[in-house]
């Protein structure tokens, strides 16, 4: 049973990287702010939300799983917020900030 | 050569990396975004060195040093233009190189030679821990073993803030630091000033609370709490206190003034400065702690906000210099 | 090849690339910022020296630990300092430069 955990862990986290990795391409690449705020968001949802998942089985007791979620909730909800202040003064900087 | 080794490999090298750029960055708000970015990796770090403490510290002081650093460099920005002639030459840039070169040699020397059997205070540390009935060692250390170094730094920081305030010019002494903000309406920064505070502040107290057993600690307790409120500032929720405030100056000087007395009825009560008598040890470090988390976030608070630079209406400057005992007067 | 040798060698480094900033670069704030890199690397020499201390079941000397933990603090502070000067030299003269200024503009 615990060989299927830690196989889950390792393709959870595992994916969870692809889209960490995916999201730093598209910081690298896209052309304009908003595509690329918009590359990053999909790494700290999908991403961490994945590596988070991944983790849930390491850990022991309800408390320490919680925990682990709160931690993805609050970087979603830091990330939203920063995104769209990032998204609100790139547009008004006009096209290709 | 272990998968963790490989972990702490990638992570020296990233660190390095991030260093560089900040060092060698074309603009300054790149540099201060480099630098962030520098002390989230250290703390990371700290974490593989095993020193949990350390790493709640480093990456809250991180923090409140990167919304310093990224406020000083857009306020700096009309002087980036002018610095490009003040470039040293390459004759200096080689010296440079060279010096520093020597320094990191050096240290490599020294780190890679020093004595195996290392030398540890940690049995010294763990003998002694039963008497203060706390469960942290590191707590123990700050709290109790060398509790004067803390009750130092705490009244250095105090002083640093009183230099901060000095710089302000005479007009704006004793009115509020910073800009005002008004909120906009459907802002999402004030959305997140309104969700987080709550959350944080528990997050904070508890890390105060919970660092008598566990890693945590009074310094990234109160600067959790400080950055709730200077978020809550951010956002226009609420505006700096004027520094004559009765209210603000009592919370500043709270912690110093506890740990003081503490300090000076060990006089009375164990016959040494800084001694608890014995069964006392717990509930004292918890005092102090208390009374520390309070001062030190609003110190930490208000070194971020910087100098005054509003000054107070006529009508509560007259009511200030009523009320304040100080006798300092401030001009209408 | 232990974690503490690895981050010793990385504290190495960043003292001599902070070391190198706070020479080369003109602006104080830029100064600043190398400065404080430096610091880092001289805080997690500590950190190496507490780790390379594990005895009586603890992971680490909790002593060295505690000093980095209060040198955190100090040199935050510190830093907010340097910034409020920086930024006061900036609104007296326009200018924020350590250079002193030898064409007679105000003081």
């Amino acid at each position: 049973m615990s060989f299927v955990l830690d196989v889950f862990t390792v393709v959870a986290v595992a994916a969870g990287a692809f889209f960490f990795v995916a999201g730093t391409v598209g910081l690298l690449r896209f052309p304009d702010s908003l595509c690329r705020l918009h590359a990053l968001t999909k790494a700290d949802n999908l991403g961490l939300g994945l590596v988070v998942l991944g983790l849930l089985p390491q850990v022991e007791g309800a408390l320490a799983a919680g925990r682990l979620i709160a931690v993805w909730l609050l970087a979603q909800l830091a990330g939203t917020t920063v995104t769209q202040l990032l998204a609100r003064s790139a547009r008004r900087s006009g096209p290709l900030a | 050569m272990t998968v963790a080794w490989a972990v702490d490999l990638g992570l020296a090298a990233l660190i390095v990396a991030v260093a560089v750029a900040t060092v060698t960055a074309r603009g300054t708000f790149a540099a201060a975004v480099g630098f962030v970015a520098c002390g989230l990796l250290l703390a990371l770090a700290w974490v593989q060195l095993a020193a949990v403490d350390v790493a709640l510290t480093e990456a809250a002081i991180g923090a409140l040093t990167g919304m310093l650093l990224l406020g000083a460099a857009a306020h700096l920005h009309p002087t980036e233009a002018g610095m490009v002639a003040e470039r040293p030459g390459v004759a200096l840039r080689g010296a440079a190189t060279l010096l520093c070169a020597v320094v990191t040699g050096a240290l490599a020397i020294v780190v890679l030679s020093l004595p195996d059997p290392a030398p540890s205070l940690a049995p010294a540390a763990a003998a002694h821990l039963p008497a203060t009935e706390l469960g942290n060692p590191v707590t123990a250390v700050l709290m109790a073993y060398r509790a004067i170094d803390t009750l130092v730094e705490k009244v250095v920081v105090l002083v640093a803030l009183l230099a901060v305030w000095s710089l302000a010019p005479d007009p704006r002494w004793g009115g509020r630091p910073g800009a005002s903000r008004r909120r906009q309406r459907d802002d999402a920064l004030a959305f997140l000033a309104q969700l987080l505070p709550p959350i944080g502040i528990v997050a904070g107290v508890y890390l105060v609370w919970t660092s008598a057993d566990h890693p945590g600690g009074a310094f990234p307790g109160s600067t959790l709490l400080a950055a709730m409120w200077l978020l809550a500032r951010m956002a226009g929720l609420v505006d700096a206190p004027a520094v004559s405030r009765r209210w603000l100056r009592i919370a500043l000087v709270a912690g110093p003034v506890v740990f003081l007395a503490v300090g000076l009825a060990g006089f009375a009560w164990a016959d040494r400065f800084l001694a608890y008598p014995d069964g006392w040890a717990k509930p004292l470090i918890l005092g102090i702690e208390a009374a520390m988390t309070v001062s030190i976030a609003v110190t930490l608070a208000m070194l971020v906000e910087g100098p005054p630079e509003r000054s107070l209406s006529p009508d509560a400057q007259r009511a200030a210099g009523e009320r304040s005992s100080s006798g300092l007067e401030p001009e209408p | 090849m232990n974690p503490a040798t690895i981050f010793g060698l990385c504290a190495a480094v960043l003292v001599g690339l902070g070391l190198f900033g706070v020479i080369v670069q003109p602006q104080p704030l830029r100064k600043l910022l190398a400065f404080n890199v430096l610091g880092g690397g001289v805080f997690l020499l500590f950190g190496i020296v507490a780790r390379r201390g594990e005895a009586a079941g603890f992971g680490a000397d909790p002593v060295p630990q505690a000093m980095v933990i209060t040198g955190l603090v100090v040199a935050f502070a510190a830093t907010a300092l340097a910034v409020a000067l920086l930024r006061r030299l900036f609104d007296e003269t326009s200018r924020a430069t350590l250079r002193p200024d030898d064409d007679g503009a105000d003081s």
